[in-house]
C-alpha cells in the first residue's frame, strides 16, 4: 500500500519552511540592516502566513504556461497585421503613455520587490518578493515586446526609457516609485504591495485592458490580464503584509495608518493619467474612470476596510476627497494635455459628437456644466484654423508632480492651491492630501528632481521649448502635437482606403 | 454595507468550467460581464470547488491551475488541494 500523498498546506509547509538559518559569522542586524529603522516591530516572523501556497516549482510550471500563452497571440497578431484592425489609431495614444509610464514601474516594482526580498528578516515574505521581483521582470519584458510591434508602425514608442526619466509628465509615476524605494523596506510593501498592488491596481488592469480588449487590440489585453494573474498573487502578499504588521504590536498602527493614508493619496494621483485614458483615449469606451473607481474603490476598498478595522485601521484620509474627484479628474487631465501635447509624446485631440454624449451620459453631475463648454469651444476654436497650445510653463505640485490644475473641493471653478515653508523657501501643493505628505517629510521632497523647475536651471538642453523637446528626443512634427494631421493619423487613413478599395 | 468577496476570470474557454462551477455553487453570486473578462461577486464568501471543475471539464483539475485563468480577487484567500475560497469571515 502506498503512503497517502501530502496534501497541500502539509507540502506548502515542508517546502519553504526550516530553510532559512539564524546567522552565526555575523549578526543577524548586520545581514539585515534595513528592517528596524522605520520602527516596525515584529515579535515572531513565524507568524506569517502564505495565502498562495505556491511552491517554485508550481511556480515556474505556472509561469512558463502563460507565457508560452502570451507569445502565441502576440505571435499571431503580428502575423495577422492586428494593427490594422484596431478600432482606431488614435488608441494607439494609450499604448504611449502605458509604455513610457507604467512600464518602466514594472522595472521599479521588480528592483524594488528583489530589495525587500533580501532584506526582510523572515523567509516567509522574503520568498513571496522574490517571486514578485520576478513577476515584474515579466511584466515589463512582455510590455516591451508586445509594443514592439506598434513601434514599427507608430510614432511616439520609440525612446520610452529616455523619455521616463526626463519628459515632464513622466516625472509623476516615476517620483511615485522613486519614492516608494527610497522609503525603508516595510513601507515600500505597504506603499507597493498594499496600498497600489492591492487598493489601486484593479484600476488600470481590469477595466483598462478590458477596454483595450474592446478596441480590437489583441496583443495588449493579453500581456495586461496576463500581469494581472500574477496580480492576485501580489493582491495577497499586500493584504497578508499589512495583516502581519498590526498583528505583531500595536505600535505598529499608527505608523501603518500614516503609510495607508499617504500611498493611497500619492496612488490616487498617479492614477489620473489612467482615468484620462479610459474616458478619453479609448475609441471606444467601456466603462467610465467614474465607474471604475465605485466597483474598485467605493465597493471593492470599502470590504477591505471594513475588514481591517478590527485591527483599528482606518479607511485613508482623503477618500472621501478623491471619490469627490472621480467626478472631475480625468476631464482637467485631458484638459491639460489637450494643450500641452505640443510639449507631449503622444497625441490628443477633441472627442466626436458621440464621445462628448457618452461623457455627458456618464458624468450627468458635472461634464455638460463644467467641462462640456470648454471642449466644444476648443473645437470651434481648430475648425477655424486655431487650435490652441498653451505656451506657458506651470507651476507643479511639489509632492506628486502634476501641474496645478485640480480644483477644490466643492468648488470646480477654483484651482487648489496649498502652501507650505520649510527652511525659508516655499513649496506649493495641488491639494491638503500631498501638502500633508510634505508637510510629514519635508527633507525627503525638497530633494524633489521637479521638470519645470529643472528647465529654467537650464538643466534640461536649452532655454526653449524646442531645445527642450530635443533633450527629451521627441521627434517634433510626428511624436507630439494634435492627432488631426499627424503621420500617425495619414497612415491610418491610407490603411482604410486600402481596405476600401481592396473591397470594391 | 456589503462585503463582497470577489473572482475575476478570463472570458475564454480555458476558464469557463471554473467560472460555471462557481456560480453553480454560489447562490445568490452577482455576475459582471465585461469585454475578456467576467467579475463574480459575493456576500461574504466565494468557493471553487475542484470537484465541481472536475465535473465539468471532464478530466482531473489540480487547483492551483486557477494561476492561469484567475485576473484578481477580493477577500482572504484559503486554499487547499479540494477548493480555492475567498472571504471576509475570521
Amino acid at each position: 500500500m502506498t503512503a497517502k500523498k501530502l496534501g497541500l498546506k502539509q507540502r506548502y509547509a515542508h517546502m519553504t519552511r526550516g530553510l532559512d538559518w539564524e546567522t552565526s559569522y555575523q549578526p543577524m542586524d548586520k545581514v539585515f540592516p534595513y528592517d528596524t529603522f522605520e520602527g516596525i516591530k515584529i515579535k515572531d516572523w513565524s507568524q506569517w502566513e502564505d495565502p498562495f501556497r505556491l511552491t517554485m516549482d508550481a511556480y515556474w510550471k505556472f509561469q512558463a504556461e502563460k507565457e508560452r500563452k502570451l507569445y502565441a497571440v502576440l505571435d499571431a497578431f503580428a502575423q495577422n497585421n492586428g494593427q490594422t484592425n484596431i478600432s482606431d489609431a488614435r488608441y494607439v495614444n494609450v499604448l504611449k503613455l502605458f509604455l513610457t509610464g507604467v512600464s518602466p514601474l514594472e522595472y521599479q516594482a521588480h528592483r524594488g520587490f528583489a530589495f525587500a526580498g533580501r532584506h526582510l528578516r523572515g523567509v516567509g515574505p522574503r520568498v513571496a518578493s522574490q517571486q514578485q521581483s520576478l513577476d515584474e521582470l515579466r511584466h515589463i519584458q512582455t510590455q516591451v515586446h508586445t509594443m514592439s510591434h506598434y513601434n514599427k508602425f507608430f510614432d511616439g514608442l520609440g525612446e520610452f526609457p529616455h523619455m521616463h526619466d526626463r519628459v515632464w509628465y513622466l516625472s509623476v509615476p516615476k517620483s511615485f516609485f522613486d519614492d516608494a524605494r527610497t522609503a525603508g523596506p516595510f513601507e515600500y510593501m505597504i506603499a507597493i504591495g498594499f496600498a497600489f498592488e492591492y487598493v489601486l491596481t484593479n484600476l488600470l488592469f481590469v477595466p483598462f485592458m478590458s477596454g483595450a480588449a474592446y478596441n480590437g487590440d489583441m496583443s495588449t489585453v493579453t500581456f495586461g490580464f496576463s500581469a494581472q494573474s500574477d496580480e492576485s498573487r501580489h493582491m495577497t502578499l499586500g493584504i497578508e503584509v499589512i495583516k502581519f504588521l498590526l498583528e505583531q504590536h500595536p505600535d505598529n498602527l499608527p505608523i501603518v495608518q500614516g503609510w495607508v493614508d499617504k500611498w493611497f493619496w500619492r496612488g490616487h494621483r498617479v492614477l489620473g493619467l489612467v482615468a484620462m485614458m479610459m474616458d478619453y483615449m479609448l475609441p471606444k469606451p467601456v466603462m467610465s474612470w467614474k465607474e471604475a473607481w465605485e466597483i474598485y474603490f467605493t465597493e471593492a476598498g470599502g470590504a477591505l476596510f471594513q475588514d481591517l478595522a478590527r485591527y483599528g485601521l482606518k479607511p485613508p484620509k482623503y477618500a472621501d476627497i478623491a471619490t469627490e474627484e472621480a467626478e472631475h479628474i480625468s476631464h482637467q487631465n485631458w484638459a491639460t494635455f489637450y494643450q500641452y501635447c505640443h510639449a507631449a509624446g503622444f497625441h490628443t485631440w477633441m472627442p466626436d459628437a458621440k464621445h462628448l454624449d457618452w461623457l455627458s451620459e456618464k458624468y450627468p453631475n458635472t461634464f455638460d456644466k463644467y467641462y462640456r463648454p470648454r471642449w466644444e469651444m476648443w473645437a470651434q476654436a481648430e475648425k477655424e484654423g486655431k487650435r490652441f497650445y498653451n505656451g506657458a510653463l506651470v507651476q507643479l505640485c511639489q509632492v506628486c508632480q502634476i501641474p496645478m490644475v485640480y480644483t477644490e473641493p466643492g468648488d470646480p471653478t477654483t484651482i487648489c492651491f496649498r502652501e507650505s515653508k520649510f527652511k525659508d523657501t516655499r513649496y506649493h501643493f495641488c491639494s491638503d492630501g500631498c501638502k500633508d505628505i510634505f508637510d510629514n517629510e519635508p527633507e525627503k521632497y525638497v530633494q524633489a528632481w521637479m521638470p519645470v523647475s529643472q528647465i529654467y536651471q537650464g538643466n534640461c538642453g536649452g532655454a526653449t521649448i524646442p531645445d527642450v523637446l530635443a533633450w527629451y528626443k521627441l521627434n517634433v512634427g510626428a511624436d507630439n502635437m494634435d492627432y488631426v494631421g499627424s503621420p500617425d493619423e495619414a497612415l491610418w487613413n491610407s490603411w482604410k482606403a486600402d481596405a476600401v478599395k481592396a473591397a470594391e | 454595507m456589503s462585503q463582497f468577496a470577489s473572482l475575476t476570470f478570463y472570458h475564454n474557454d480555458d476558464a469557463r468550467p471554473v467560472v460555471d462551477a462557481v456560480i453553480a455553487d454560489n447562490p445568490g453570486v452577482r455576475i459582471t460581464n465585461m469585454p475578456g473578462v467576467v467579475k463574480l461577486d459575493c456576500e461574504g464568501r466565494l468557493v471553487v470547488k475542484r470537484a465541481s471543475v472536475e465535473e465539468r471539464l471532464g478530466r482531473p483539475w489540480d487547483v492551483q491551475e486557477i494561476h492561469l485563468v484567475l485576473i484578481s480577487m477580493a477577500g482572504h484567500l484559503d486554499e487547499d488541494d479540494d477548493q480555492f475560497a475567498v472571504s471576509w469571515s475570521h
